[in-house]
């Protein structure tokens, strides 16, 4: 299997879009009227939430996969995009704190639905680590992994169902129906920005994926060297007789 | 078949915590200390509306965290469930069985906690209330018991078992808690008026079928081999 395929092109494409997003942000989006340049962060924080929920779910699909095929591959990538989006979404809350405190006043809002269940779906997902270190045997750890991935995934949707239910919202609603209010060049710069905070959890998936499978190759290499070098006699052994 | 195994299992349980009684008389013995806590955490005599309907749920989460954590017990300290797994069973029949098995623990825990709370901590009577709660705590008790099998069924494997099973098991149950506490709010009120119950029991029965569907699809490949 090769991990490595199309990683320049995906790097090069990856880049592209991320400059080109910076330059719209800062550059062609409009100033918002009442929040000003604190508004821009909403470029950063959006797409790193969804693009880290979307990561969590993708990894349940490979989660799926991995039960149906047994293969350690589907594991690995399950592994991967959810240890991934884990870190995006820490990067999501940071940002987006960052944001309420600039435009609500406050480092955390509780009447926010959406900033809400992420905490929530956050702090599950922060156990998947834990889990999977704490079984021992490798087979086991990914079938185990695979549910609880599963189990998570499916998590998500209903966890931010409830939390809506329960509060009312004021978290402006990016990708509702109506197209929220944003402006068409923000909206363009917004979309953009997605594309490019995609790109790179997936350039950073499969540069991850390529490091771990060359790692175990090398391991795997190594062991039959050293198995090698153990099987080569280096002085006849006196055959013992009983 | 699957329904009799897991009937066999079920009564095992049962006989078991009924000499033994390990589990229930803990999760009670835990509540009680808990509203304790929380007399004093909070610094009140008598709670109402939000605050107790809070106060009891959580309670009752953290005491079913207990009952996760023991639900494989008897079978890991023993080295049954090699046993167990050899028979020619489904293992759906051992989820249905530690699930139903939870689901009265609960039962059991609710039948002395909510009096003692009723006594300790609740300010108005709770017997207006009686009737929803009919409805809530059913619902909830099978969310619990659902997910609670589930993640006692994931971290059997794991060696740091006892950790990762509130930090797993309490995030997927908060839907749950929101639900039955807001449902559970509005009863608990000094002067209890009309109540939005229809939209948190729905929820609740959502939450049970998805969990319950989705762990029998999936607990098959737990505790293989």
């Amino acid at each position: 299997m090769l991990y490595g395929k199309g990683l320049r092109a995906l790097s090069i494409a990856t880049a592209v879009v991320l400059t080109t997003a910076a330059v719209l942000i800062f550059f062609y989006a409009p100033l918002d009227a009442d929040q000003g340049v604190i508004q821009k962060i909403f470029y950063v924080h959006v797409p790193l939430a969804i693009v880290s929920l979307i990561g969590f779910i993708t990894g349940g699909v490979w989660g799926i996969k991995q039960l149906r095929s047994g293969r350690a591959e589907d594991d690995m990538r399950s592994y991967v995009a959810i240890h991934l989006s884990l870190i995006f979404a820490t990067g999501a809350l940071i940002t987006g704190s960052i944001w309420a405190k600039a435009s609500w006043g406050h480092w955390w809002t509780w009447d926010e639905p959406v900033l809400v269940s992420f905490l929530i779906v956050f702090l599950l997902y922060c156990c998947y680590q834990p889990l999977r270190f704490s079984i021992e045997d490798p087979e086991r750890q990914a079938r185990y992994a695979s549910v609880f991935a599963i189990a998570a995934g499916a998590f998500v949707p209903i966890n931010f169902m409830a939390v809506r239910l329960a509060t009312a919202h004021i978290h402006p609603r990016v990708l509702s129906k109506t197209g929220g209010s944003m402006p068409g060049e923000m909206r363009l710069t917004f979309l953009v920005a997605l594309v490019g905070v995609a790109l790179i959890w997936l350039t950073m998936w499969k540069l991850e994926l390529s490091s771990k499978n060359a790692s175990i190759k090398l391991k795997r290499l190594r062991r039959r060297l050293e198995a090698d070098a153990a099987d080569r006699p280096r002085e006849p052994e006196p055959a013992l007789t009983p | 078949m699957t329904f009799r195994a897991a009937g066999a299992i079920l009564r095992k349980d049962l006989a078991l915590e009924l000499r033994t009684r390990q589990s229930v008389p803990a999760m009670v013995l835990f509540s009680v200390t808990v509203f304790v806590l929380f007399h004093f955490g909070l610094d009140r005599d008598r709670l109402t509306g939000d605050l107790a309907s809070g106060v009891l749920w959580v309670t009752v989460l953290l005491a079913a965290v207990l009952g996760v954590n023991r639900l494989f017990a008897a079978e890991r300290e023993g080295g049954a469930l090699d046993g167990v797994l050899l028979a020619p069973i489904d293992r759906t029949a051992i989820y249905v069985a530690k699930a139903t098995a939870l689901f009265l623990y609960l039962t059991a825990l609710e039948l002395v906690a909510i009096p003692a709370f009723a006594i300790l901590l609740l300010g108005p009577s709770l017997w207006p209330a009686f009737p929803e709660l009919l409805a809530i705590i059913p619902l909830a008790n099978l969310g619990v018991a659902t997910v609670g099998a589930l993640v006692a069924g994931i971290a059997a494997e794991a060696r740091a078992r006892d950790l990762v099973t509130p930090l797993m098991l309490l995030p997927l149950l908060v839907p749950v808690l929101t639900a039955a506490a807001n449902a559970t709010k509005p009863l608990l009120e000094q002067d209890a008026h009309a109540v939005d119950l229809g939209k948190w029991v729905g929820f609740m029965g959502l939450f049970d079928i998805v969990f319950l569907l989705l762990s029998v699809a999936v607990f098959d490949f737990l505790l293989e081999d």
